[in-house]
């Protein structure tokens, strides 16, 4: 039973509309549960229209291969923490990629599409070979970008002069092979194929491998952008609007939400991508010499100075994520907002790995989302705020962004956290923050330090304040 | 170092210029305080809580002055406090330097170093230490108290058993510190509230705190680099007594704050407009000290006219609120110029130099100007105010170049979409313009996506990305052999994975938002 073109035009349209609603529902927190549904109803729309349709066969194993990944996607998404997030949808996008290469190589195999000629011919082989190199691309950058955020790969910018100049050689050589490919009869372009595809991929890796780990986040959501891409290259090399509308939903996203995060540190979009320097703006010139001694302090006196403030902001980054303090933290605050303190959290912009995600940890932890509040609302409370927690953030709240020139984060917004009565700030040890800088809030004369792992941190000054 | 506080000597001055917890805050920063017996009574603090947060209580006055090395007033000195005084001493109190010469040569002769908590320069930085902001924030407030409790009816609109309340109209001149307050206060309350101000900018911040901005239409705006308003031209009083005069016969509270540093403030609320006005209805005069806004307000009195309207030009001052933020400013300024161990008057400091009006003997005054942007205690900025023309100008400039690239741009871009239509077969066309069209679209959508959903955001566009999946699905064969149908079949295994998963993974994570 095959349902005629028509209708199937009319669901992929119908899909089209429920993915763009979807992705609109996503913008705002009460329709976003509503967005998701629209999303799963235009999958399944999307995916019967397609088996539905005429000339597909194989039913039994698009059967199979569907169910098994039903299983391996539920229990994978089931199982992962929310703070593996960032790991978790980078590997996804990895699985796009690889797609979208499998389905490049499948639709250039395809016998059907070397029935056509000339120009069409000739458009549809730049197709494939442009979908594979982003797929490609797509796939091993994705994979490394997992591996950094997952720790297996180290986060330092992998850099050395002349990268710039070797991508492009690549890139030109990839064409080259373009051209070839272009040129041959049959399959026999296969070998081009395949060798761009190699380069393709060694290219996904270089590029991903440059860039530092401060700017992980965009790098995430520019593979997202990728994904789409890639998925709408597919779509033009198998005559599918539904494909071409999706990805470029996806792609266009992506690139917005990547502008966006690059704006939130000041760093251009260009340098981001092309990791030219791999960690920005850095005027050069001698560094400011750090000055002052840095002090600490132990979990009774931290619980002393929450007990006589007023006034606390509580700044949480990618530690607090890794300790999973999330938990102690909201019990931490509901405590001291019953004594009639004003407990707040602020968020940077680019805080954590991916973005907005210290939101989802705290909701995770069930922290109501009216006192989370970003970087630019809190930053005038500042002054009249006594005791700021900075809990495993570091960069977000470097005053060299504000004064030292030389420093690779300068005019980077950062939360005014120096401007408080006191700071408070848990790290595990003195070391630099995920950009590499050091940083002299440390070192100010209100800033005390408390080491030790955030969770642990955490619970002591909980049991401080039980007593 | 000695930090003395004298009670204040004039009957009507309720205020003290240190609480038990700026006590508090004075010792950690390394003072030790002395305070006159009795100081805080009036503010509802008493010597034993001063003691308890520990201030030593002096009985007279001449021990303070004579042994203090800084002393904190609110009041502005009298002759004979001033014949108190040590040499060196540093003094921070109200002065008003530009009404009071006399004040400032009297300090000087004595070798006073007073600091002028009126004249803190309306910088960022010094913000903290405004004690204008932090006074004028509790006039709004209590300009709405006061302003109720004589008007007889409720301030917000009920439906009752008992009949329907019409919502009080409140009227707001001038959205200073004062009036901002003002606006935010009525509005909590439920009153219907309508701001004006000749300052164009401030609209946004009316708005924000919830009030309707009144305006005149006449192109002029009251802003000047001082942050305060400059007086206006006679058309646009005109225009602006004329809205007054529809207003008063409408609202039911008119809040007046507007002053001008060093002048009289201006009349703006003339008899006719009082007249106008429907009995019962109140005018709260914030600026009654300074001659008030209304010609018919009597400092420091209530009263009532012919036809019915209250007027007020007399405020409590909230002293046990007004006390704490006083105090609080003045521990800031003291921090700022280096608590007790390393105190230090540095002329060369911005804020020190413009409020030490009297220095080793010499009056410091006026000081150099030092312009700030016109958002009075508001996120007060350092600019460098261009004037309106230069504005224009290059805001002109950047709309024609603007213009021009977009004008390059569109030719490039629709010179490609020729090309490619030139060469590209009909089908490919179609397909590449519902693929523009859906960039569009997808660049629309996002675009105000509120910053913490980004993470969800990200995992459903991943999810949705899986639609790939079509792609293998489209070459799945019957024939498993086939190298078609395996390719395809890893791809709609890994494209499914994505689907599942990332849907599964927003649904998970939308689940735990909450308010």
């Amino acid at each position: 039973m095959h349902i005629i073109k028509e209708i199937q035009t009319a669901a992929y349209l119908f899909a089209s509309i429920l993915f763009i609603l979807s992705l609109s529902g996503l913008s705002s927190q009460e329709s976003a549960k509503r967005g998701v549904l629209y999303g799963i109803v235009g999958m399944i729309v999307a995916i019967i229209a397609t088996v539905m349709g005429q000339g597909v066969e194989g039913h039994v194993y698009i059967m199979i291969a569907i169910a098994i990944a039903s299983v391996v996607g539920i229990m994978v998404a089931r199982k992962v923490e929310m703070t593996a997030m960032p790991q978790l949808v980078a590997i996804l996008h990895s699985f796009v990629g690889l797609a979208a290469v499998l389905v490049g190589f499948g639709s250039y195999l395809d016998p059907k599409s070397h029935e056509l000629t000339g120009a069409e011919h000739m458009i549809h082989l730049v197709e494939v070979f442009i979908g594979i190199f982003i797929g490609a691309i797509t796939f091993t950058g994705s994979i490394i970008a997992w591996g950094k955020l997952d720790g297996k790969v180290p986060s330092k910018p992998w850099n050395f002069a002349g990268l710039q100049i070797m991508n492009l050689i690549l890139l030109l050589i990839c064409i080259a092979l373009g051209v070839f490919f272009c040129d041959a009869e049959g399959t026999e372009g296969m070998l081009f194929l395949g060798i761009m595809t190699a380069i393709a991929s060694f290219i996904g890796v270089v590029l991903v491998m440059a860039i530092g780990g401060g700017d992980m986040p965009v790098v995430v959501s520019m593979l997202n952008s990728y994904s789409g891409w890639a998925a709408s290259a597919a779509g033009f090399m198998l005559r599918n609007d539904l494909l071409i509308v999706t990805g470029a939903l996806v792609g266009s996203s992506g690139a917005i939400l990547s502008m966006h995060m690059c704006h939130a540190m000041n760093r251009s979009f260009f340098s981001v991508i092309f990791a030219s320097g791999g960690s920005g703006s850095s005027k050069g010139g001698e560094k400011k010499a750090i000055e002052g001694e840095v002090t600490s302090l132990n979990h009774d006196e931290v619980a002393t100075l929450l007990k006589e403030a007023k006034s606390v902001v509580i700044v949480p980054g990618y530690g607090m994520a890794v300790a999973k303090a999330q938990y102690p933290i909201y019990e931490l605050v509901q405590i001291l907002r019953k004594q009639g303190k004003n407990v707040r959290f602020a968020i940077h912009p680019v805080a954590g790995r991916l973005p907005g995600h210290m939101n989802v940890l705290l909701a995770e932890a069930n922290v109501p989302y009216d006192v989370v509040l970003e970087m630019d609302e809190i930053n005038e409370d500042m002054p009249e705020t006594d005791v700021v927690m900075v809990i495993g953030a570091n960069d977000v709240v470097n005053p060299s962004a504000q004064d030292d020139p030389a420093s690779s984060i300068y005019g980077m917004p950062v939360i005014e956290v120096w401007k408080a009565e006191k700071v408070i700030i848990m790290k595990r040890s003195m070391s630099a923050g995920y950009s590499g800088e050091d940083n002299p809030l440390f070192y100010k004369s209100n800033s005390e330090m408390l080491y030790g792992d955030a969770k642990d941190s955490v619970d002591k000054i909980l049991n401080n304040l039980k007593k | 170092m000695k930090v003395g506080i004298p009670s204040e000597i004039s009957p009507n001055e309720l205020r003290v210029a240190a609480t038990p917890k700026t006590v508090k805050r004075l010792i950690k920063q390394g003072f030790e305080v002395f305070i006159q017996d009795g100081a805080g009574v009036k503010s509802n603090f008493s010597n034993t809580e001063f003691k308890e947060a520990g201030a030593t209580i002096v009985d007279f006055a001449k021990d303070i002055y004579s042994n203090s090395d800084i002393v904190l007033k609110v009041q502005g000195p009298t002759n004979q406090e001033i014949d108190m005084m040590k040499e060196g001493l540093v003094l921070l109190s109200y002065l008003w330097p530009a009404q009071n010469p006399d004040l400032l040569q009297k300090l000087a002769n004595q070798k006073v170093n007073a600091i002028a908590m009126d004249s803190i320069p309306r910088i960022s930085r010094a913000q903290k230490m405004d004690v204008l902001s932090s006074m004028a924030n509790i006039a709004g407030y209590r300009a709405v108290i006061e302003g109720s409790f004589y008007f007889g009816r409720f301030l917000n609109g009920q439906i009752t058993a008992a009949g329907k309340v019409e919502p009080a109209k409140i009227l707001v001149i001038g959205a200073g510190v004062a009036g901002l307050a003002a606006i935010g206060a009525a509005n909590s309350l439920g009153a219907i509230v309508r701001a004006f101000d000749t300052r164009k900018e401030v609209a946004e911040q009316i708005e924000s705190m919830g009030a309707k901005f009144l305006t005149v239409e006449i192109d002029e705006d009251g802003a000047t680099s001082s942050g305060y308003s400059k007086e206006m031209s006679a058309a646009f009083i005109e225009a602006e007594m004329q809205l007054f005069l529809e207003q008063a016969a409408d609202v039911d509270i008119v809040i007046t704050t507007a002053q001008i540093p060093g002048k009289p403030a201006p009349k703006l609320w003339l008899d006719y407009h009082v007249a106008a006005m429907k009995p019962g209805s109140v005018v709260v005069d914030l600026a009654a000290s300074t001659g008030g806004n209304c010609t018919q307000t009597k400092n420091g009195e209530i009263c009532k006219t012919e036809n019915g309207v209250t007027i007020i030009g007399k405020l409590d001052q909230l002293p046990t609120q007004a006390s704490q933020l006083y105090g609080n400013n003045l521990c800031h300024l003291l921090d700022d110029m280096g608590k007790a161990e390393k105190f230090k008057i540095d002329m060369e400091d911005a804020i020190v130099s413009r409020a030490m009006v009297t220095y080793n003997g010499k009056i410091n005054w006026p000081p150099a100007p030092l312009p700030v942007s016109p958002t009075a205690g508001g996120n007060v900025k350092k600019v460098t105010a261009p004037t309106a023309e230069e504005i224009k100008q290059s805001e002109e400039e950047k709309s024609k170049k603007a213009a021009l690239s977009t004008l390059i741009s569109l030719c490039v871009v629709g010179g490609l979409l020729l090309f490619v239509g030139a060469f590209a077969p009909s089908a490919f066309i179609q397909h590449f313009t519902v693929f523009v069209l859906a960039v569009f679209v997808g660049w629309q959508v996002i675009s105000n996506v509120s910053h913490a959903l980004h993470t969800p955001l990200m995992a459903v566009t991943n999810a949705i990305s899986g639609i790939i999946v079509i792609g293998g699905l489209l070459q799945t064969k019957n024939n498993v052999s086939n190298i078609m149908t395996i390719l395809a079949f890893i791809a709609i295994l890994v494209a499914s994975i994505n689907i599942v998963g990332g849907f599964f993974v927003t649904h998970r994570m939308l689940k735990m938002f909450k308010k």
